[in-house]
């Protein structure tokens, strides 16, 4: 759960970085956009390396979801009579939200790409085969905006716990400093990640990022 | 002091419990927890009713037999053991909901007493230093560094209460497990068993039917003894190490 959840910081970190080529315009975004299909050549063939990443995440979702299963299913096994009254102390929402969250991403994820990959669904009937103009098109639509902003705040929580978790799985938070430094590096990751996101829906939603 | 008791009451282990509700006056705020409900079945035996079952020892937060789920806090509100909890940590005419742990490797043996020993049966599996018993050895023969010592000793303080199964939303006991790894981990006592400790205690843990630890934390602010989480990074860290050791 902890090593597939690293590869998936390194993923939304990088896919992050490179949404933000909207703010670069038309040319940039899809230049880059482009360039993903080529990355790798010529050692690789086209698309190679964009398939040997998009294996990658998928053989990382199917672990990831398989131990979040076997974890849920315990858990509901541990404690089959269920308090009448029980608080919780000390713990974030973000570390007791993480299944209903990770529900939500998955659900979130099948949608994006059918938005924007597998499907290239176009809400206002648009043209679908340019990326940058299929984003702006997409976000100009408040409620879609809406959609995408709310899965990032899944997101966000998902990386505030996730991070420190995964740090405590893999047993590199042996004293009170690490773990602190292990909760910083998951609020860190959330702000910036899930920031990040946020910022190309908006701006294009304001009408700063346009065709 | 006057307070409404929600107490789970349960004949056997068989038969399913429900909470009953009881009126109780005249509490003094210096009674810890136990004493009250000392009184409590005190007046139940006056009316010829079952008094309250409920599990204590040394009435000292050391012997770790008198966990109590309090108003959905185990232990109840302050960082401390059951029987260490006085009324005056309560409001005069509050209303207090009190269950047993609710673990499925914890069974309810009546009321509010609950089976811990599966915490034995982990124990069991390598909770311990195998050495020859006979005459005392120097006490400098084997040195160990201060810090090493402290660590073993904070740890140690776990009375194997059960207070963090019951806060786990996950009803993991990896902070009881980590507690025991940390602590014969960090002595050169402990080095020689090291590796099967950690894969035998969690095998041990995981078969009793106890829940996979999430990182969330409930355990460690529900220790009577402030075990810290970072004991379970030691038992992952540990465990992944006998791992690649082989064993």
């Amino acid at each position: 759960m902890a090593v597939s959840g690293l590869i998936f910081i390194g993923f939304v970190l990088t896919h992050m970085y490179g949404n933000l080529k909207a703010f670069g315009g038309h040319d940039s975004f899809n230049e880059y956009a482009h360039h993903l299909r080529e990355f790798g050549e010529p050692i690789l063939p086209h698309e190679g390396a964009l398939w040997i990443i998009r294996l990658a995440l998928i053989v990382s979702l199917v672990v990831h979801v398989a131990c979040a299963v076997a974890l849920w299913r315990r858990a509901a096994k541990a404690r089959s009579v269920k308090y009448v009254v029980k608080k919780s102390k000390a713990s974030s929402l973000s570390s007791r939200t993480m299944r209903w969250g990770g529900v939500t991403l998955l659900v979130f994820i099948v949608w994006h790409l059918l938005n924007f990959s597998i499907g290239k669904i176009n809400v206002q009937g648009g043209a679908t085969d340019d990326p940058y103009n299929l984003m702006v098109d997409s976000f100009d639509v408040w409620w879609l905006t809406a959609i995408y902003l709310v899965a990032m705040v899944a997101l966000g929580m998902h990386l505030h716990h996730g991070t420190f978790s995964a740090a405590q799985t893999l047993g590199l938070t042996n004293n009170d400093k690490a773990r602190r430094n292990a909760k910083a590096a998951g609020a860190l990751l959330a702000v910036v990640i899930a920031g990040g996101f946020s910022l190309v829906p908006i701006f294009v939603l304001a009408g700063v990022i346009t065709k | 002091m006057k307070f409404t008791l929600n107490i789970w009451r349960q004949p056997d282990a068989v038969t399913a419990g429900k909470i009953h509700t009881y009126e109780l006056d005249e509490v003094s705020e210096d009674m810890s927890f136990l004493e009250m409900l000392d009184v409590l079945n005190e007046d139940l035996n006056a009316k010829g009713e079952e008094p309250v079952a409920f599990d204590s020892d040394c009435r000292e937060g050391i012997c770790g037999s008198c966990g109590l789920m309090i108003n959905g806090e185990a232990h109840g509100p302050e960082v401390t053991t059951t029987c260490q909890l006085h009324m005056r940590s309560f409001k005069d005419g509050d209303s207090i909901t009190i269950e047993p742990w609710r673990a499925d490797a914890f069974p309810v043996v009546k009321d509010l007493v609950v089976d811990r020993g599966a915490f034995d049966r982990i124990i069991q599996q390598g909770g311990y230093i195998s050495v020859n018993t006979g005459a005392a050895p120097d006490a400098h023969a084997t040195p160990v560094p201060k810090d090493k010592a402290d660590r073993a000793f904070d740890v140690a303080t776990c009375i194997s209460c059960g207070a963090c199964v019951a806060a786990c939303p996950n009803g993991s006991a990896s902070l009881f497990v980590g507690a025991k790894i940390t602590h014969l981990g960090e002595l050169p006592q402990g080095q020689a068993e090291r590796d099967t400790r950690v894969v035998n205690m969690v095998a041990q843990h995981d078969h009793e039917g106890f829940g996979g630890c999430t990182n969330i934390g409930e355990c460690t602010a529900a220790c009577p003894k402030e075990i810290p989480l970072d004991v379970i990074s030691r038992l992952n860290w540990d465990l992944h190490a006998a791992l690649r050791h082989g064993k």
